[in-house]
């Protein structure tokens, strides 16, 4: 790196801003993926001002910037992947306004998840979007992948609570999007269009959040079933009645397998799926909801429903299924992760889908996830040190995805593409819609500087006027 | 030989890191830098570049290290369970022996090496003033155990007018039938809070358990831990255990969380075969409640004027998951309405010499706590572990609250006949 370009670099944010210490690289080259690759410089931001002066300098150098949050990312978001900086955003931490009147939120990008939660908590309101890294990720990486979570069946993912941005643009200008209004259709909405593009187009530098009155109360139960089937048609029965649960959560028989013996709540030895189902409303409506839910699922081939009673045994419950990422482990030592999504009613057919190819290829795989949504994560769990294994695992992952892709679903639910799964792109989309994007990506970042390298692959065919798979 | 694992014996637990960031959610010193170097994650990260040979003990890297508690509250959330604290008091120690000692590291064998300059201080009836640390050598271990670099505005314990050396004697006889339990003070009790220690040998007394108090143990080690001074740690380990086997104890209490972290869980992963002394370490609120006094004390009528209290989760227990039995004691106490507060297992901030090398951080961690004790609105922090309880004291101070940070064998000593 130009030490010109450390020294403006100090000049915007401070020099105890900037490092190009290899002990700081090292500590920003990866993500959740695990993927290393080192920076040049790292580089923390406190205001949009400076977050605008460091991307304008690194337009006119041809610099790549990528933005960071709390690096939790499942698809390599924020790796350097072709070096650059890494501006990362934590120190932008400020909740602006809790406007309890227009139940209204406005943020920095680097607030965490659950921090905002436990603020309009407080106040009595709500923030639904509940990815299982809450407690860690930032609400700009939410926005940048468009996270979810399990209470997405009833209450929808992270676009949906997105009024409004302020975005530094690939040139360095700032710009807002949305408002606070309920309505808007002035011009482009082009807070959608921000809303999981992976920091490839903007970085987010202020959010309006919209909030909703806190449910006045909450019901978990855990249910087991026989078969798998049984859990899914229970899932379309509950749906069927039009009952949307706050959540619906599944696990199959190996997830079962793996968590056996160390959970907490006893699991019944023939029990091959569970399902966790709560819903939230005014306390009274609550015992009707779970009364009919039971009478609809009652005949699924139930071997044993729990119910908590209080917060303690619905913690206890949850517990069981936050054991299962850990649990894992005990499989094999190398895990890929996919959250697929396919329609709710698909969910029986991807499942049997997937026990087939895991039969066939000999490999274990595991699944689990929000079936109310019909959004799985399927853990291919292998031990990359066996010959031939990585070639593999990626045929296999191909041919999942392609049958995501025939049951009309979606080859990623939240955890975006990235680079780990921006070489499966074309699974899902045609050429001509890849090449929409690309030329959205080129008239914004016309010298690619904004996490280049990301969702679209160099190897694909870049259509005329496109600059997004140039090097910087 | 080297009775202290080094980083290379850390190397399967630092390739179980899958960087997933959950840590980030529990660190102090994360949540107060929110830097990712502050973090378990980062540090992990450093000490496998450390393995493999990709980067140096260079100066930031050797910040990064010095940015930790050592509270284990990152691996208690971690779903590998990879040992943070342990990773880098093995890289501190590396450091110390590459770079020399740092002038923390020299500061804290300085003290705990030799005792006197303690022991003068506690006759002497000295208070830990800013004057009075004018006149003690930069590099002296009083400003480790009682950190106070300038810091004209903290609260610090007084030193007591006799230790607990001088107020209890070396063996105290129980009922013939009962065993012997050691007690293993350490420094902050013996020197500073005196009460506490008179407490615990009364309370084991009542009992019928006799006392052995061996003047021969020493600090436990923690500081020297926390520095990077490997060969300290190793040699207070020894005399300890030593001190220790002079008679036949059936269990060595602790009634100091970091104590207990250091003669318990610290030793038990060294090399040194220490376990017949490591074997008997245990808590006095998991001692007592194996010893029936919590049942009785579940059976006394509770007192018509009682006093609200909160508990504070000192991080060496927290760590070994010793978090339900302190609760039940004062759930159980006659003389108190005990109250959760939010946040009451988040660390202090004292963190061995952490609150020395960088003290504005570790007060704002400390300043963390205070939402949580306010909102309790209680006029009683009790916790076990006589560094929270300096800590917690200076943090209510400053903050304004009308508040005291005590220990729970404060308040069980006053319930108790
Ligand atoms: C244990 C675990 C559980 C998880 N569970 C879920 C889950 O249930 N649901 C879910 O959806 N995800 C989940 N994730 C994935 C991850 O937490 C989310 O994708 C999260 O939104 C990432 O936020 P972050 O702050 O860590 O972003 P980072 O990882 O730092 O960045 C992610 C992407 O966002 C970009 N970015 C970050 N900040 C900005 C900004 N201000 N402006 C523009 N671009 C920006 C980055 O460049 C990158 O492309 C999980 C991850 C882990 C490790
Ligand atoms: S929680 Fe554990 S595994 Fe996850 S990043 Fe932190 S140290 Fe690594
Ligand atoms: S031991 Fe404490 S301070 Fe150190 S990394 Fe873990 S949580 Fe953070």
């Amino acid at each position: 790196m130009d030490e010109q370009v450390v020294v403006e670099l100090k000049g915007i944010v401070g020099a105890e801003n900037v490092s190009t210490a290899l002990t700081d690289k090292i500590t920003h080259s990866y993500d959740a993926t695990q993927e290393r690759h080192l920076p040049d410089v790292v580089v923390y931001a406190g205001t949009t001002a400076e977050v605008s002066r460091v991307v304008m300098l690194a337009n006119r150098h041809r610099i790549p910037v990528l933005p960071r949050g709390a690096g939790s990312g499942f698809t390599g978001g924020t790796l350097p992947v072709k070096g650059g900086i890494v501006l990362v955003l934590t120190h932008m931490d400020r909740i602006l306004e809790i406007d309890t009147d227009n139940l209204i939120a406005e943020v920095e990008p680097g607030v965490v998840t659950a921090e905002l939660q436990r603020q309009v908590e407080r106040r009595g309101l709500f923030y639904p979007p509940d990815p299982a890294s809450r407690e860690f990720c930032t609400l700009g990486g939410n926005v940048a992948e468009c996270a979810g979570g399990p209470r997405c069946v009833k209450y929808g993912v992270t676009r949906d609570y997105i009024m409004g941005l302020e975005v530094v643009t690939p040139e360095g200008d700032i710009i807002r999007t949305g408002g606070r209004a309920l309505k808007n259709v002035v011009g482009y909405d082009l807070t959608r269009l921000f809303v999981g593009s992976e920091g490839t187009l903007g970085i987010v530098t202020k959010i309006l959040l919209r909030l909703l009155p806190r449910p006045e109360a909450k019901k978990t139960m855990l249910v087991q079933f026989e078969t798998i089937e049984g859990a899914a048609q229970s899932v379309a029965a509950i749906i069927g009645a039009k009952i949307i649960p706050t959540t619906l959560e599944f696990l199959d028989a190996a997830t079962i397998g793996c968590i056996r013996g160390g959970s907490g709540i006893p699991l019944e030895a023939d029990c091959s799926a569970v399902l966790i189902i709560e819903v939230d409303g005014d306390a009274v409506t609550l015992d009707g909801q779970v009364e009919k839910i039971l009478a609809v699922i009652r005949p699924l081939g139930i071997l044993q429903t729990r119910i908590a009673a209080t917060p303690q045994e619905s913690e206890a419950i949850w517990q069981v299924r936050r054991m299962v990422s850990p649990s894992l482990r005990k499989v094999a030592p190398d895990k890929f992760n996919e959250d697929v999504v396919v329609p709710r009613s698909r969910v029986p057919d991807m499942i049997h889908a997937l026990e087939r190819l895991s039969a066939e290829y000999g490999v274990a795989i595991v699944n689990f996830g929000h079936a109310g949504d019909g959004n799985i994560h399927v853990n291919i769990m292998t031990d990359l040190r066996v010959d031939g294994m990585a070639g593999k695992v990626e045929r296999l992952l191909e041919e999942i995805f392609r049958t995501v892709v025939e049951l009309k679903g979606s080859i990623s639910g939240e955890h975006g593409i990235g680079t780990s799964k921006a070489r499966f792109l074309h699974t899902e989309l045609d050429l001509q819609t890849i090449s929409y994007m690309r030329r959205i990506k080129a008239a914004l970042d016309p010298n690619n500087i904004l996490n280049p390298g990301k969702i679209f692959t160099d190897r694909l065919p870049v259509p005329a006027g496109d600059a997004g798979g140039s090097e910087p | 030989m080297n009775g202290n694992k080094s980083l290379k014996d850390f190397e399967r637990q630092i390739r179980e890191c899958v960087k997933c960031g959950v840590c980030q959610a529990h660190c102090p010193t994360y949540k107060e830098r929110r830097r990712e170097g502050a973090v378990a994650r980062g540090k992990i990260a450093l000490a496998a570049a450390l393995l493999d040979g990709g980067i140096g003990l260079e100066e930031q890297l050797q910040q990064d290290i010095s940015m930790c508690l050592m509270c284990g509250s990152c691996v208690r959330s971690c779903p590998n369970r990879v040992p943070t604290h342990e990773i880098v008091g093995a890289i501190r120690r590396q450091i110390s022996e590459h770079e020399g000692p740092s002038l923390i590291a020299r500061g804290v064998s300085a003290m705990t090496g030799s005792r006197t300059l303690m022991k003068a201080l506690s006759r002497g009836g000295a208070f830990l003033s800013p004057l009075l640390f004018k006149k003690i050598p930069e590099t002296s271990g009083l400003r480790l155990r009682f950190p106070i670099p300038a810091m004209k505005d903290r609260t610090l314990p007084r030193i007591a007018l006799r230790s607990l050396f001088d107020r209890v004697p070396e063996f105290v006889q129980g009922r013939e039938e009962m065993p012997t339990i050691g007690f293993f003070a350490g420094c902050s009790i013996t020197y500073a809070y005196p009460e506490i220690g008179e407490a615990m040998v009364r309370i084991l007394n009542h009992r019928g358990y006799s006392v052995f108090l061996p003047r021969r143990q020493q600090c436990c080690g923690i500081p020297a831990l926390s520095s990077g001074d490997g060969r300290l740690v190793e040699a207070l380990a020894q005399t300890n255990a030593e001190a220790f086997a002079k008679r036949d104890v059936q269990s060595i209490v602790t009634a100091c969380a970091s104590c207990n972290g250091g003669v318990g869980e610290y030793y038990r992963t060294m090399h040194t075969d220490l376990q017949e002394f490591t074997d008997k370490v245990v808590d006095f609120s998991v001692f007592l409640q194996q010893d029936g006094l919590l049942a009785e004390l579940e059976g006394m009528e509770k007192w018509p004027e009682r006093l609200k209290v909160t508990y504070h989760d000192p991080c060496h227990l927290k760590i070994q998951g010793i978090t339900r039995e302190p609760r039940a004691f004062l759930q159980a106490l006659p003389n108190v309405d005990f109250v959760e507060m939010e946040n009451a297992d988040a660390c202090c901030g004292l963190g061995g010499t952490f609150s020395v090398s960088h003290y504005a951080c570790s007060k704002a961690i400390g300043a963390r706590k205070i939402p949580g004790l306010a909102e309790s609105g209680a006029g009683m922090v009790a916790t076990a572990c006589p560094g929270c309880i300096m800590q917690l004291q200076d943090s209510i101070n400053r903050a304004g609250l009308k508040m005291r940070a005590v220990h729970i064998l404060d308040l069980l000593a006053s319930a108790l006949p």
